[in-house]
């Protein structure tokens, strides 16, 4: 399904959560949204889901407005960080509410999961471990099969292991059918490989939307004397520096092999890093 | 061979170089199959387009050749022009640093022959 985001703002009072952001998903993909605390991304999948209303601008999902819109909305499941179900609702009532709920539900890969993931179909929400409640909140998520499937930092309280597991299943079901993943995390490291796309939202604007690897091959540290990596960064997109005892680091837009014929040493940048450094807030 | 990528560098080209390492050592043969990009993307978990992405680059440099529905298969020619291929960037990749970390330890130039010579008179006894 094709996402056009049109010059979305959101405003509570004086706050901008998001500033007259703009941006085309064409194909389903998976698409990492990363961005510091307050960046605007929760606010931005709201309105996606169709949950919340933008104060100016459009998000269309194939030409359609998702709010109010049982047609677009039942094609887009959004499993957020917590409080995705009714307290006192079961295991097994959720299930069966998102089953009518999503035309494309895979009750069999729910059943799977609940098995996996050890889960009481009889077990009251409120009294499930914040960790059994994000395994459910993926389990609806994946099982949903919606066109457009959001997750937003899902799994407080899974461990290590459960989240891998996430992660392969998340992948094999993508495997299996192609649809847009937006996955939203701070667990940046975790993640990075499984994403084709990358945007950076910060502070209310989008200031980075690439392909994963074209990021990890245009961009670079350099390292040297300060006068040789000054020299060499001139004519360059800098995107921060920094020195110690006469040598100095840049992390630089530039292609890596390009780099690398300046004699300088070149290190590539992980996308965590990259995050960071294009987020820092300088002079703060 | 590595299990696990180096996030620093383009994961394209990493599997696109798992591929040529393993036709290189005969891992993988003339005719045989390469793993699908599925395959690729559950071994290390990675996105399948990703993966696809060195795959397909390996198809238009003529070392695999695709079966519609069936997959990639490693052509007759692969080993052969991966070697012509990694011998030419054997200058640049090994010999231009080695030279550069010397010159940086004022190690002249037959000083390193002389290394060459000892290291493979030691593999040799």
């Amino acid at each position: 399904m094709k996402i056009e985001v049109k010059n979305l703002t959101k405003s509570y009072g004086d706050n901008t959560a998001l500033d007259s952001v703009s941006f085309t998903l064409n194909d389903p993909k998976i698409y990492g949204l990363l961005g510091r605390n307050g960046a605007g991304k929760t606010t931005f999948m709201e309105i996606l889901s169709g949950h919340l209303l933008p104060t100016k601008g459009e998000v269309l999902i194939n030409d359609e407005k998702p709010f109010d819109n049982r047609k677009i909305t039942e094609s887009i499941c959004l499993i957020k960080e917590g409080d995705n179900f009714k307290k006192d609702l079961t295991v097994k009532n959720v299930l069966k509410i998102y089953s009518y709920f999503y035309p494309n539900w895979d009750q069999a890969l729910a059943n799977d999961l609940i098995k996996e993931y050890n889960l009481k179909l009889t077990a009251p929400i409120k009294t499930l471990s914040k960790g059994m409640e994000s395994a459910l909140g993926i389990i609806v998520g994946l099982a949903s099969k919606a066109p457009i499937t959001i997750f937003d930092e899902p799994y407080i309280g899974l461990d290590a292991a459960a989240r891998k597991r996430f992660y392969e299943l998340l992948l094999s079901e993508y495997e299996k059918q192609k649809r847009t993943i937006i996955f939203s995390t701070h667990l940046i490291d975790e993640v990075s490989l499984l994403f084709e796309e990358v945007l950076i939202l910060q502070e209310g604007k989008l200031i980075l939307h690439e392909e994963a690897d074209t990021l990890r091959h245009n961009t670079c540290a350099v390292s040297g004397s300060i006068e040789q990596v000054e020299a060499f960064i001139e004519d360059k997109e800098v995107i921060d520096k920094k020195e110690l005892a006469g040598m100095m680091t840049a992390y630089i837009y530039e292609n890596m092999e390009h780099a690398k014929k300046s004699g300088l040493a070149v290190e590539g940048v992980p996308i965590q890093e990259l995050m960071i450094y294009l987020t820092e807030q300088k002079g703060a | 061979m590595a299990q696990k990528l180096d996030e620093n560098r383009p994961i394209y080209l990493q599997i696109k170089e798992y591929v040529e390492d393993s036709i290189i050592n005969e891992t993988l043969k003339a005719g045989d199959r390469v793993p699908s990009t599925n395959e690729f993307a559950t071994f290390f978990n990675i996105n399948p387009a990703t993966a696809a992405k060195g795959v397909n680059e390996l198809v238009y440099e003529g070392i695999l050749y695709k079966r519609r529905g069936i997959g990639m298969f490693v052509t007759e020619n692969a080993r052969q022009i991966l070697l012509a291929k990694r011998k030419e960037e054997f200058y640049e990749h090994y010999l231009l640093p080695l030279k550069d970390e010397a010159k940086k330890l004022e190690i002249s130039n037959e000083q390193l022959v002389e290394m060459i010579y000892r290291e493979g008179n030691e593999l040799e006894n």
